[in-house]
């Protein structure tokens, strides 16, 4: 195709595109110019930043593994794990947590409104519900905790007066449950959202067909709903995954600052101006969340077969 | 899968959605091992009637009975009924062996044995070669064989199929259908097939039924239906029929009976009109009429006739027919 446009003269190549719109390279340009701008060429950028090296005060343009090296450095220890190590465990913990409940909660929400709730009105008026706790930022809405979960909190002024405790519940607030609450609330929406699309995708006649096999609502359910809705759940998976794996806010906020994660140790170092231990952090962070995707569809497709 | 005891009655069916009536108080009786076609425009309640057998739709009055048993209100997997979907309804994601299966797996039936059975009846509609594809991976007739497969595993006393040749194009529409007829035969139990397509059901049905706005205009035959249709709303609907009125009453007359002069006959009764059109078909000549009391009036001409002494269009025309052919109408 390619070939033949740059072969013709320029008139009938002004025809051709009049009657077959402009070749493809033309109508890709745009799109794989803001690609290169803005993925490949910053992606370029940190993976050879990562590779220099550095003083208290100066980047020094280099190629060493120096920074790779410190990140795990005592790491050969056996005995105990390395800070880089248990920062991961922690974080890939959270994760973990995080998209546990948000596919359990975003699976029932969505399959409640994909197919207990008949008339569609109903269905759009219920999903508009569910992202209503986007009209506020992020922080508003982690802060909005606090005076639920704190020591002089309504919870526990609620335990307290009921009698259910005598002291203040301390790990309400500031604690891995507070973290895994939050996440869960904000991001349980990017489950809902493809999932259920999967779901509104499903022909109703395969549910008859499988009431016609004799297949009961649990078999239906996992043999005909669950990996119908394989690739909603794969997706609103990889957004819930990577968000919380580079989260450093909400653990920050929730964990009050006490709480390590890999996005925070990126966040410090790049505070300090240690750009390229940053870079290199980002590096392996980016490794890792590519993994546990390619894990993650590998996975399914396993499950599927079985 | 001989005959067993397995007639299939409808008894005061009725279906209502809300105030809207789909089904009114039907009374229908399928003999066991027969093919019924449920025929009828598009809302007239067959769909609906069908789906009340099949147990997807809960009857709102009547029964159902099959065999000895009143199925009214059992689960649609307990009623010794399959049903066979308009556009299959095979499961996407997994193998053409999985979807015969399913019903088995459902049953906790162990893999190997559930396997081997489904292999066997897809050897048996000829699709044995095709076990590990995906439904997608199938033509539309192929993937109507499966599902014929899937249906069959339950081993029904009654398939129901809604519109099952609709999917396909009109080539393999003709030779599904040949197929389904071998089958219905070969099985040797009750197929109710619902259509819209009067020549799918008088090419298939042992036994025609004719809905209309919820109920039943007529039970017949092919033959009785084609010769002898009870109301104007059959004559009309299953075409090759002119309505006309004769002595204060309404009659039918067959296209093709009917007879075209330049002059008057003596005998017999007639009636007066002009050429309209005239269509080519090849076997024969279809000569549409204009008559002020009379629509959708065509005469159907062989071609050797025809062309023995043609028609145009405007020429004034004697329509005449054998007393015999006229048939009255309720």
């Amino acid at each position: 195709m390619e070939n033949s446009y740059m072969k013709t003269a320029a008139s009938p190549m002004r025809a051709r595109w009049r009657t077959h719109g402009l070749p493809g390279w033309v109508q890709a340009t745009p799109y794989s110019l803001v690609f290169l701008l803005f993925f490949i060429l910053p992606l370029g950028l940190i993976l050879a930043v990562s590779f220099w090296d550095a003083t208290e005060y100066e980047m020094i343009p280099a190629f060493t593994a120096k920074n790779y090296l410190a990140i795990f450095e005592g790491c050969s220890n056996t005995a105990e794990l390395c800070v880089s190590f248990k920062t991961y465990l922690s974080t890939l913990k959270f994760s973990f947590l995080a998209w546990a409940c948000t596919l359990g909660i975003g699976f029932i929400v969505s399959y409640f409104l994909a197919f207990h709730v008949r008339s569609s009105g109903m269905q759009t008026l219920l999903f508009v519900l569910c992202t209503i706790p986007f009209w506020t930022s992020n922080v508003i809405r982690m802060i909005s905790w606090m005076p639920l979960l704190g020591r002089n909190g309504l919870v526990n002024d609620f335990l307290l007066s009921t009698g259910l405790v005598a002291q203040p519940v301390e790990w309400l607030l500031y604690s891995p449950f507070s973290v895994v609450l939050a996440f869960v609330h904000l991001y349980t929406v990017f489950m809902i959202v493809p999932i259920f699309n999967s779901m509104m995708r499903i022909d109703r006649s395969l549910i008859e067909a499988a009431l016609d096999a004799g297949a009961n609502t649990w078999q239906i359910l996992w043999n005909v709903i669950v990996p119908l809705s394989r690739t909603g759940i794969i997706i609103g998976s990889i957004f819930v995954i990577t968000i919380v794996m580079g989260d450093f806010v909400t653990i920050g906020v929730m964990g009050g600052q006490q709480i390590a994660s890999v996005g925070k140790i990126i966040q410090v170092q790049t505070s300090y101006l240690q750009f390229p231990l940053a870079a290199a952090n980002a590096v392996i962070l980016l490794v890792v969340v590519l993994m546990i995707i390619w894990g993650l569809t590998r996975l399914v497709d396993i499950r599927k077969e079985l | 899968m001989a005959h067993k005891a397995s007639e299939l009655e409808l008894i005061k069916l009725s279906k209502r959605y809300g105030q809207v009536t789909a089904v009114d108080a039907i009374d229908l009786s399928i003999p066991s091992g027969s093919y019924c076609c449920l025929l009828g425009p598009s809302g007239c309640g067959k769909t609906s009637t069908l789906r009340m057998i099949a147990g997807h739709e809960t009857a709102s009055d009547g029964d159902i009975l099959l065999g000895d048993r009143n199925i009214t209100l059992l689960p649609a997997a307990e009623r010794g009924t399959a049903m066979m979907f308009q556009s299959y309804a095979l499961f996407p994601h997994l193998s053409v062996l999985d979807n015969v299966a399913f019903s088995l797996k459902m049953k906790g039936v162990p893999t190997a044995e559930r396997h081997g059975r489904a292999q066997a009846l897809l050897e048996r509609v000829a699709m044995g070669q095709y076990a590990r594809r995906k439904p997608s991976e199938l033509s539309g007739g192929q993937q109507q064989r499966v599902a014929l497969a899937r249906a069959l595993i339950t081993e029904p006393r009654v398939l129901l199929l809604d519109e099952p040749l609709s999917a396909l194009d009109p080539f393999l529409r003709i030779r599904m259908r040949a197929e389904l007829k071998r089958w219905q035969s070969e099985l040797g139990f009750s197929f109710v097939h619902v259509t819209h397509s009067q020549e799918e059901a008088m090419a298939l049905a042992d036994q025609v039924v004719v809905m209309n706005a919820g109920r039943i205009e007529q039970v017949a035959t092919p033959h009785t239906l084609f010769n002898a249709p009870a109301s104007e709303f059959v004559a009309r609907f299953i075409g090759g029929h002119n309505v006309l009125e004769a002595g204060g009453q309404k009659i039918s007359v067959r296209a093709d009976r009917m007879r075209l002069a330049r002059t008057a006959p003596t005998e017999g009764a007639s009636v007066a009109a002009q050429v309209a059109a005239v269509e080519y078909q090849g076997t024969y000549v279809l000569v549409e009429l204009a008559h002020a009391a009379i629509s959708e009036f065509s005469v159907v001409v062989p071609e050797q006739e025809f062309f023995a002494a043609p028609w145009q269009a405007g020429e004034s025309v004697h329509v005449s027919w054998a007393s015999a052919d006229a048939h009255a109408l309720a």
